[in-house]
């Protein structure tokens, strides 16, 4: 049992959460109300992660965080160490593929708040702040929670993505799914099958906590 | 210039055609009727600031929310109003207490239990603070709805449909909790429906509105039985609208002389139109009397005509009948009966009856525009 794996596994998970939790919300909510030009290709693009191979999401990711691209040499300016192979490379890379994830479930759920109901807020006199505070995140918050669980769970068990950008380093890149690969390689059964069984109850419990968001009081809708 | 109550003028020619104005005083209730996709709902939603139009102007107690010519356009939660949408809006997650107190945005927050409380009391929903919306019956929703419109204390309430989603018992009492509670209200009350019924009984003033122009305002019954035009005499429900020619007036004994298809029909005096002018008149449905000719005392302006029954259809208690007029050109009255008067007549279709025209319910209007007759057919 690779446990720095696993531990590194749900760092990732954590923080690809943390960062996708306000990017899903905010982009959620501004594809569900507000219709602009070039929206379908917005949408598009935030779906592509979902269709495309992780080998060729990975090359492209491995191409632009590479020394040879600016993102890449200002990262590694300003850091001081390269983008790739690293766990901010890998962080960053999570969050670009979880990015249909986050986003789509939370725009259901701000789409699925009727027009009405955010009108006679406002006719109430209450705030933007308020508005979204007390109506449109109670409202939205099972279908934000799901966005959660299942970046938190589709992070755990990336692989592709995380070989091509972060490679299987220990204690750096090596997360539980690579170090299952990396065991079952050896003929290390044994540890492979821990792994597996322990990913599979990890990714088990946060899919069936998301179901479960579904039956909270803020869905039922009279 | 500072109003008391609301007054409202706007204008656009799209995506809604609007060419509105009206204004309501407090305490008044002011019904905007008019058939679905008259623009009456978007006027309630200019007044609420959720639609700004191309141009106009809306005050209201002494405030001015909006004036284009002015670039000012109050936004919505600061303008201070009550509205009671057609689905009642309520806030899903949150308690009938807690839906009224996100109303009293005002109010300490250590009032608002209280002040939330009596509203709630005041709808008679006493002892249903802590019911979510969904384990609430229509009726109690918009009884929710009310009270929370009415938590900011606002200068103007707007009612949007707020019958259409209860069932025929429920809306009868909630007819008359609104009676009640107006009493109470000083702020002038906006009411949109497209039930002319509902408008007459609960209305002070009831403004037509059709393709979002307002076509005639005035107290309900003189809107019903004085239509402005032949418009508005369709929208209200007048089914005998026809072409007559002005031929005398006589002051003196209070009659108008109307011609019609070779007949004359001596009506209550109407001097607007001079003698000769081509006019379009209504008759509403008790101008037509289906007494026997020797029944009852005859009155002056009563004139007898003969026709035959063309068609009896029932509907519920009341039946519909379609009447040939003869003596001059033919043309088609119709008129309502309950159901054992019309069996007490032995009316059927295909007989020949005398009846009655009543000339002082006959109400004169412009001629509709072109050449096209204004026959209700």
């Amino acid at each position: 049992m690779d446990v720095p794996a696993l531990f590194l596994s749900l760092r990732l998970a954590a923080w690809t959460m943390a960062i996708l939790l306000p990017v899903g919300i905010w982009a959620g909510r501004r594809l569900a109300w507000r219709r602009f030009r070039g929206q379908s290709l917005v949408e598009g693009l935030l779906a592509l992660p979902l269709v495309l191979p992780p080998t060729v999401l990975g090359h492209y990711l491995l191409t632009a965080f590479g020394g040879a691209t600016p993102l890449g040499r200002l990262y590694e300016a300003v850091i001081g160490r390269p983008l790739v192979f690293t766990f901010e490379g890998l962080l960053l890379a999570s969050v670009i593929v979880n990015l249909p994830f986050a986003v789509q479930p939370t725009q259901r759920a701000f789409e699925a708040i009727p027009s009405e109901v955010r009108e006679a807020a406002r006719c109430c006199g209450m705030s933007d702040w308020r508005i979204f505070r007390r109506i449109e995140l109670p409202l939205a918050w099972p279908g934000i929670l799901s966005a959660l669980v299942l970046t938190f769970a589709h992070t755990l068990g990336e692989f592709g993505v995380v070989l091509m950008v972060g490679g299987n380093i220990p204690g750096e890149t090596r997360t539980v799914a690579i170090a299952i690969y990396d065991r079952v390689q050896a003929f290390d059964t044994q540890a492979a099958g821990l792994m597996a069984a322990t990913l599979l109850l990890v990714s088990l419990i946060t899919i069936a906590a998301s179901y479960s968001t579904a039956d909270s009081p803020g869905r039922r809708r009279g | 210039m500072a109003e008391e109550g609301l007054v409202l003028r706007v204008r656009q020619p799209a995506p809604i055609p609007l060419d509105a104005e009206f204004a309501c005083a407090p305490g008044q209730v002011l019904a905007l009727v008019g058939p679905s996709g008259s623009g009456k709902s978007s006027l309630l939603r200019c007044i609420a600031g959720l639609l700004t139009p191309a141009e106009g102007r809306i005050g209201c107690a002494g405030e001015t929310w909006l004036d284009t010519a002015r670039g000012l356009d109050v936004p919505t939660p600061r303008r201070r109003i009550g509205f009671v949408f057609q689905s009642y809006a309520l806030f899903p997650h949150l308690t009938a207490l807690e839906n009224v107190m996100e109303g009293l945005g005002d109010v300490p927050p250590g009032g608002r239990r209280s002040r939330a409380q009596a509203l709630l009391a005041l709808v008679h929903l006493a002892g249903l603070e802590d019911r979510t919306p969904h384990r609430l019956s229509g009726g109690q929703q918009q009884r929710v709805a009310v009270a929370r419109a009415l938590a900011r204390n606002p200068h103007v309430l707007l009612l949007d449909e707020p019958f259409s989603a209860v069932d025929r018992s429920t809306r009868e009492k909630l007819y008359g909790e609104l009676a009640d509670l107006r009493r109470q209200l000083r702020m002038p009350v906006i009411l949109v429906t497209h039930d002319l019924d509902e408008a007459a009984m609960l209305a002070d003033r009831m403004c037509i509105l059709s393709h979002g122009r307002t076509l005639q305002s005035g107290p309900p019954l003189e809107v019903l039985q004085r239509p402005a035009s032949v418009a508005v005499a369709r929208l209200v429900g007048l089914k005998n609208i026809f072409a007559g020619t002005v031929v005398s007036h006589d002051p003196g004994a209070g009659t108008t002389l109307l011609g019609w298809k070779g007949r004359l029909l001596p009506i209550a005096l109407q001097e607007a139109y001079p003698a000769g002018n081509l006019v379009a008149f209504s008759v509403p449905a008790d101008g037509v009397l289906l007494l026997p000719p020797d029944a009852g005392s005859r009155g002056p302006r009563d004139t007898l005509l003969e026709g035959t029954v063309l068609s009896l259809t029932t509907l519920g208690d009341r039946v519909r009948i379609t009447l040939c007029v003869e003596g001059g050109e033919p043309a088609n009255l119709f008129t309502t009966l309950s159901r054992h008067v019309t069996a007490r007549y032995t009316l059927a279709e295909g007989r020949s009856i005398t009846f009655r025209l009543r000339g002082e319910r006959v109400w004169l209007m412009p001629q509709a525009g072109g050449d096209r007759e204004p026959d209700g057919g």
